[in-house]
């Protein structure tokens, strides 16, 4: 489960700390006290930035981290496909070798593939994920409204 | 490994105790043997508890307190000769005050909801006071909260010292004239703390307060005596005690199960029954309602021999000695610090503790790719983690089959997820 590449995110996380952002959302994991605050600032149709903080176990941490290396930059459509491949990579309970392309798009995140064989941790390297997820939602929302 | 091991006084013959628990035997992730060390959680069941279930489906499974075939007197038997090993075991003045509930949680809701639908003088209103302690398990805050929520009565509770002990130091605000029930755990799933009950007590009965003990962490630890204890009610659960899951005990002093309002209505309960109204049963079976978890109860029965035959106190003092050689190995761990009593004293067999600010599920899982398995989170026990300013602990519990090496195999396995996260 716990790759280099996932413990040298932990250590040394990428984006960490809150900067202005269009949307915040806060989620918890209530099964383990995994919590994270997260806010996206989007400049047009591109993710131009990714800020979070919390506290949590290595899985949780270090998926924010990796979630920030992919996601901030790229456009929104793009964004929302990694985000789409890595939680069906999460929920495969262990039976999906990712293929060329998944590898391609979800680079550093591939490593998390062993903690879909541990259900008690999948919610851990998802939280910051589903987090994105609302944040972006909500920062459309203002944009539009 | 290296560890050179004093000598430990007090300690079972633990080569002989874990022939009887299959489960020790088994080998986990590609080969490591199992190192058992989530007690506080659920133990393993001997040999003797398994035989005892599958041997009662076998040869004489029926309903019991129906019928009057061979089956129906023999399941009703063994359902009720569980009844009175369990009253021996905590020796109570009359099997009729043994109530089997499904674990402790249903046995302490059952108490807040017979106060609940109690008339004077056991009427919880706006008027009254509950009592309970910042270390209970959330089985024994939030049938209070419901029961608070409920009537109108005011929910207050003992605080914490540094120390993980119960600050009683203002004990005559806390319980006063208007409460009318304390309830508190004997020994903390979290902490380990095992509290002074005498003093809780004492007090109690000054303002006619009853008292109910929540004793899931001791009765399968040391030897419990509710009449030595003097309180109302204790509750606890089989399936820490060698029992079966399912099963669970209260205890309740008799002149109060004959006065309280029955709560499950039902099958067994009853005395008469008519379209308008019915009448019920004495106690215990008032409390009782349906078919009874009567499989459980045996194996709850058995189990109860089984500790009985190896003595409460012998028990309780190999627990001692271990838990005093864990604290002292683990102590010697650099960044690892207690959640709870640092010494031996007045304290069970559970060991919470935090590692540096390595979070509690990683430690739990490098720990279990090695073969052990600890308990990590808040141990439904959160007001304690908010307390101590933590998101959760790590928590190492023992048993009576726990032996020194498995202490060795923690601090060792402690070391290696320090260095694993360092």
């Amino acid at each position: 489960m716990y790759q280099d590449v996932i413990l040298d995110h932990y250590k040394h996380p990428h984006g960490r700390g809150l900067r202005d952002g269009d949307a915040e959302v806060h989620h918890v994991n209530p099964t383990c006290g995994d919590e994270i605050t997260l806010r996206v600032r989007l400049d047009g149709d591109t993710v131009a930035d990714v800020s979070y903080d919390g506290q949590g176990c290595s899985i949780s941490q270090a998926s924010a981290s990796v979630l920030n290396e992919l996601l901030v930059g790229k456009d929104i459509a793009e964004a929302r496909r990694v985000q789409e491949a890595f939680l069906e990579l999460m929920q495969s309970k262990g039976q999906l070798t990712p293929d060329d392309a998944m590898e391609e798009l979800l680079e550093d995140a591939v490593a998390f593939a062993g903690v879909s064989k541990y259900p008690a941790r999948v919610k851990c390297a998802l939280l910051s994920w589903m987090a994105w997820k609302d944040a972006t939602g909500q920062a459309l929302e203002e944009k539009t409204a | 490994m290296t560890h050179p091991r004093p000598v430990l006084p007090g300690l079972l013959d633990t080569e002989a105790i874990r022939k009887d628990f299959p489960v020790l035997d088994r080998e986990i992730h590609d080969g490591k043997r199992l190192v058992y060390l989530d007690n506080a959680a659920t133990s393993q069941k001997p040999r003797q508890v398994i035989d005892a279930l599958s041997g009662y489906y076998e040869r004489h499974n029926a309903n019991v307190h129906r019928g009057v075939h061979v089956l129906a007197e023999e399941a009703t038997a063994l359902y009720e000769g569980a009844r009175d090993k369990v009253a021996a075991f905590v020796n109570a003045p009359s099997r009729n005050e043994v109530i089997f509930t499904k674990n402790a949680s249903e046995s302490l809701n059952l108490v807040a909801n017979m106060l609940g639908w109690a008339d004077e003088p056991y009427k919880v209103d706006e008027r009254t006071e509950i009592v309970i302690t910042e270390m209970e398990h959330h089985s024994n805050i939030v049938p209070w909260q419901l029961l608070a929520q409920r009537t109108g009565a005011k929910l207050k509770w003992f605080g914490l010292t540094d120390e993980g002990r119960l600050d009683l130091s203002a004990i005559d605000e806390v319980i006063t004239e208007r409460t009318k029930i304390v309830s508190f755990t004997l020994v903390s799933n979290i902490l380990g703390t095992h509290n002074p009950v005498e003093a809780i007590v004492r007090r109690a009965q000054e303002v006619g307060a009853l008292v109910c003990i929540d004793a899931s962490q001791a009765a399968p630890h040391m030897t419990l005596d509710v009449q030595a204890l003097q309180a109302d009610f204790v509750a606890f659960t089989g399936h820490k005690m060698c029992g079966p899951t399912g099963i669970g005990v209260l205890w309740g002093r008799q002149e109060l199960l004959e006065d309280l309002p029955p709560f499950l209505g039902g099958g067994e309960m009853i005395e008469t029954v008519s379209m308008h109204s019915s009448t019920y049963a004495p106690a215990p079976h008032k409390f009782e309602a349906g078919t009874p978890p009567v499989a459980q109860a045996v194996g709850l029965g058995a189990a109860v021999d089984y500790l009985s035959a190896i003595g409460m106190d012998a028990i309780a003092a190999h627990e001692h000695a271990i838990t005093g050689y864990a604290l002292e190995r683990l102590s010697a761990i650099p960044g690892l610090r207690f959640i709870g009593p640092e010494s031996v004293e007045d304290r069970g067999a559970a060991i919470s503790f935090a590692l540096g600010d390595i979070h509690p599920h990683d430690v739990g899982q490098v720990l279990d790719e090695l073969g052990i398995a600890v308990r990590v989170g808040h141990h439904c026990a959160r007001p304690v983690c908010l307390r101590y300013g933590i998101p959760a602990t790590t928590r190492a519990s023992f048993y009576l089959y726990s032996t020194p090496a498995e202490v060795d195999a923690l601090a060792d396995g402690l070391e290696h997820v320090r260095n694993f996260f360092g």
